[in-house]
């Protein structure tokens, strides 16, 4: 193992109730300081990769059954969240979840339950400084926020815990065009400013290969595919399955759609 | 008038009296989501730690109070780790039927050591407490009370606003998934909602003890009556608690003192049905915060 290596996962099985197998080997390895961006499609098992990692399989009552998972040489391999969390492992849970009866800045504070006790004021300067939409609506209850002001919350949420390794699900789910831009930027500045690892799992392709080095891309709880960003961006069967142009660049017509069944021949 | 003052003053104390009693139960509910039928026992044991550190001990009043909460703290925290604990994740009627038996298990244990009879405090309240305006008359207790009341739930108000260890205990009644993600330590949260309830409770109790005397049986049942509080105040709410106690104090006071007091505990229990009726989630239940 390389020593800029900040995650790495080695041929993980993971296993619902038991009984349905969700992740059926997937290894991937995330380097420090970079945006790592997981692709797929609904059911894909990117979700169940991220819960792996950050803990949260067992409320869902689901297990890691094989392989390992390391953080900076550490396994994480089934432990409780609340020891992956003090490692500086923070997910941001796919669509965006806030505390509806705190105000924005008791959402915020609860981000600091990784270091109870130590003081957080200058952590608050910090999300306002980055979302200073936040900061006006900081006593206003979560509850009533709308839905870019709740994903900039559950951010700036996560910011507050000190990540080194963020897991963001879908932040873009929903929202309108520009706002995924606006918050794409932020999450890149973020990447920059604060040397946060990122893995961003994404629908939209396009938008995630922009921002990060690195590609994976899942399919039926298999890694299928992965390379550079920019490589991934030009590789025709992304190009026509994610980012809805045909390999020479122009947009899809449905006429071809049933290419396909045919051409998804990865496994 | 003066006997409608006095009626006004009483409910008004024992609202009180029962709305603590009752937020006890609601902390519990709201953090863990566990309905909790052994509260009646948890009043009783505080009450009686305070007495056999007054009576028997003959220890100062003080003491008595900082050993009782210690205890009580303790208490609601072994509770947790023992009983409760290994019962996350399992239906909430196997929750409930665990604390009937807890219940009856503490209830068992109290007659054990104390047997049935009623013992009687000596009476600690200092007399300038007994307030008199004409013919109006407040015995010491009810005063007692009501400062209780309000300094506990100022403590509390604070400690849920503004406290980080108040706001991650919110946060997991909010969304315990979301809190778990945070790294927020549910399992303490869980303990630590015990440990404050079972404080209120003693609370609750030791008042109980000095009104009526501490007996076994007559502070449980009292322990039920947070049934027709919490469900008229909504099993979520702080607030509603309070209300619901203040309500039903009021309720009792005027039925016993205008119609029997023999009607006096059934009376409760009638509000409980119709409430049951007309609105299931209590006056101040829980209305999602939903957006279109």
């Amino acid at each position: 193992m390389e020593n800029n290596t900040c995650l790495l996962i080695n041929n993980i099985s993971v296993v619902y109730h038991d009984v349905i197998q969700v992740l059926k080997g997937v290894s991937l390895e995330v380097k420090k300081g970079e945006i790592f961006s997981l692709l797929g499609s609904n059911g894909a098992g990117k979700t169940t990769t991220l819960r792996a990692v950050s803990g949260l399989l067992k409320p869902e009552n689901g297990k890691v059954t094989e392989g390992s998972i390391l953080f900076e040489e550490k396994s994480l391999h089934n432990q409780p969240p609340e020891y992956i969390t003090r490692l500086g492992i923070i997910q941001v849970l796919e669509g965006r979840v806030p505390f509806k009866y705190l105000t924005v800045e008791e959402n915020l504070r609860v981000g600091t339950a990784t270091r109870w006790g130590k003081p957080y004021r200058e952590d608050l300067d910090l999300v306002y400084h980055y979302f200073p939409r936040l900061k006006q609506l900081r006593n206003g209850l979560a509850g009533y926020l709308s839905g870019g002001e709740l994903q900039m919350l559950v951010i700036g949420r996560a910011l507050m815990a000190h990540p080194r390794l963020l897991l963001l699900d879908e932040p873009s789910l929903g929202l309108a065009p520009f706002l995924v831009k606006e918050i794409f930027d932020i999450v890149k500045r973020i990447n920059e400013e604060q040397g946060t690892t990122i893995i961003l799992v994404e629908q939209n392709a396009n938008m995630a290969l922009n921002i990060a080095t690195y590609g994976y891309v899942m399919e039926n709880g298999k890694i299928v595919m992965e390379g550079k960003a920019k490589d991934l961006k030009e590789n025709p069967d992304v190009k026509e399955f994610y980012l809805g142009t045909t390999a020479k660049g122009v947009v899809k017509s449905y006429n071809e759609v049933k290419a396909y069944r045919r051409r998804k021949r990865w496994l | 008038m003066g006997f409608f003052l006095q009626l006004l003053v009483q409910g008004l104390s024992i609202g009180c009296l029962y709305g603590i009693a009752a937020l006890g139960f609601v902390m519990i509910f709201k953090s863990s989501s566990v309905l909790n039928f052994a509260h009646g026992e948890l009043l009783a044991i505080g009450a009686y730690i305070f007495f056999v550190i007054t009576i028997w001990l003959n220890l100062p009043i003080y003491m008595a109070f900082i050993i009782t909460f210690v205890g009580s703290f303790a208490l609601g925290f072994l509770i947790e780790r023992l009983f409760l604990r290994p019962m996350i994740g399992e239906a909430l009627i196997e929750v409930v039927m665990l604390t009937v038996g807890l219940s009856a298990m503490f209830r068992g244990l109290l007659l054990v050591i104390f047997s049935g009879n009623t013992y009687v405090f000596s009476n600690f309240l200092p007399a300038w407490l007994n307030i008199r305006i004409g013919s109006l008359s407040i015995s010491s207790v009810y005063t007692v009370t009501l400062i209780i009341t309000i300094i506990f739930l100022a403590i509390l108000g604070f400690f849920f606003k503004y406290s980080s260890q108040g706001i991650y205990m919110r946060s997991v009644a909010d969304n315990q998934t979301a809190a778990l993600s945070l790294g927020v330590n549910v399992r303490r949260v869980f303990a630590l909602s015990w440990a404050i309830a079972s404080i209120v409770c003693a609370i609750s109790g030791i008042i109980l003890g000095v009104i009526n005397g501490v007996n076994v049986h007559a502070i449980s049942r009292i322990g039920l009556k947070v049934f027709p509080v919490v469900i008229l105040g909504g099993l979520e709410s702080i607030g509603g608690a309070i209300i619901g106690g203040l309500f039903i104090g009021f309720l009792e006071t005027f039925v016993s003192g205008y119609l029997s007091t023999s009607l006096r505990d059934v009376v409760a229990y009638v509000v409980l049905v119709i409430i049951l009726m007309i609105k299931p989630y209590g006056l101040f239940g829980l209305v999602e915060i939903e957006r279109v």
